[in-house]
């Protein structure tokens, strides 16, 4: 089993890694690019416990550690 | 007088701190590593700059989960002054102790030089010290120093006078220009609401010696140093007894002449 997770930052928090990329993007030609969100992606390897305790845990450890509610969202997958 | 600098992994200006606690104020100061889960005989404790966890994850966000940083929490609770430098900064907000939380700068660059602060509350243990309408003129060093918090948030450390020290220029307006990393408010250091934590990013260990180009730095450790005394002067010393984060009304110092004459 695996936890997927996307950390993204908010909306509200300017994001300058993001718009450098973008910026970047189009100074290479690239079109119709509006915005870009530069985040994390984490993967979790996960054995020996069940689904749902496995999506208690890790989404706790979201809000707790993995990611900062003041300046990030996430979103999380349990895959088997 | 004893003061704790803790060191965590990759904390890298805990010898600045120590060398200005010890050597141009004469105090006692000493290491607390990350690992103990006790901080001992102190009257105040510094979480240096540096890059604890190598940042991973997210500045701070690591640092936080050290065994050390529950007896820091507890010391706060108790009134205990803390003061974050830096990293120490993004420590304290990743733990909770501060509201907010430090991000990328806006420039995406490094930035590594001098700044003005203007100090917008003198009435706290961080900053009694400092001469009314006199501007500090301390170093930064930090690529996530860019202060972000909601607005209720801002509105609320401005109602409650909790905006320590503000970026401005020569002539103390906290400009555009003047903000180096893009705070919000300009914000470069801020207290929680009791008053005993605080924390900035300048770091004011560099700026406490002619030679280093500016002794503005002392300000504020003069400041945690004045507070303490008098509270030492205040309370009814009990030596035998730690006691050494209480109320700020009623507090026993931690007199523990151990660690205070030793020297480390």
């Amino acid at each position: 089993m695996k936890a997927r997770i996307i950390i993204t930052p908010k909306k509200a928090v300017v994001d300058p890694q993001g718009k450098a990329v973008q910026n970047a993007l189009l100074q290479m030609g690239y079109k119709g690019i509006s915005a870009v969100h530069v985040g994390k992606y984490l993967e979790i390897e996960l054995n020996g416990i069940d689904r749902e305790t496995a999506r208690q845990q890790i989404d706790e450890a979201c809000r707790r550690f993995l990611s900062n509610p003041v300046i990030e969202d996430y979103h999380l997958e349990i895959l088997d | 007088m004893n003061v704790g600098v803790v060191q965590f992994p990759g904390s890298n200006c805990d010898q600045d701190v120590v060398h200005v606690l010890r050597n141009v104020f004469g105090v006692s100061a000493r290491y607390i590593w990350h690992k103990s889960s006790k901080l001992g005989p102190v009257d105040a404790v510094v979480l240096p700059g540096g890059f604890s966890y190598g940042d991973y994850l997210r500045t701070g966000a690591i640092a936080r989960f050290s065994p050390v940083m529950s007896a820091v929490q507890q010391f706060a609770e108790n009134g205990g002054l803390v003061l974050g430098i830096c990293n120490g900064f993004q420590i304290l907000c990743e733990a909770g102790l501060l509201p907010g939380a430090l991000v990328r700068n806006r420039s995406l660059q490094f930035r590594c030089e001098y700044v003005f602060l203007k100090t917008l509350n003198r009435n706290t243990p961080f900053t009694l010290k400092v001469p009314p309408d006199q501007l500090l003129r301390i170093p930064i060093a930090h690529g996530e120093g860019c202060y972000f918090a909601d607005e209720a948030i801002l509105a609320q450390l401005q109602a409650e006078n909790r905006i320590l020290w503000q970026y401005c220029d020569v002539n103390g307006n906290p400009t555009e220009a003047a903000n180096p990393n893009g705070s919000l408010l300009n914000i470069a250091g801020i207290c929680n609401a009791r008053g005993n934590v605080a924390a900035l990013m300048p770091h004011p260990e560099r700026a406490c010696e002619p030679i280093l180009g500016s002794t503005d730095g002392k300000f504020i450790f003069a400041s945690i140093l004045a507070f303490l005394t008098e509270r030492v002067a205040l309370s009814t010393p009990k030596p035998e007894i730690f006691a050494g984060a209480k109320d700020h009304s009623n507090t026993t110092p931690a007199k523990n002449l151990e660690f205070g004459g030793k020297g480390f």
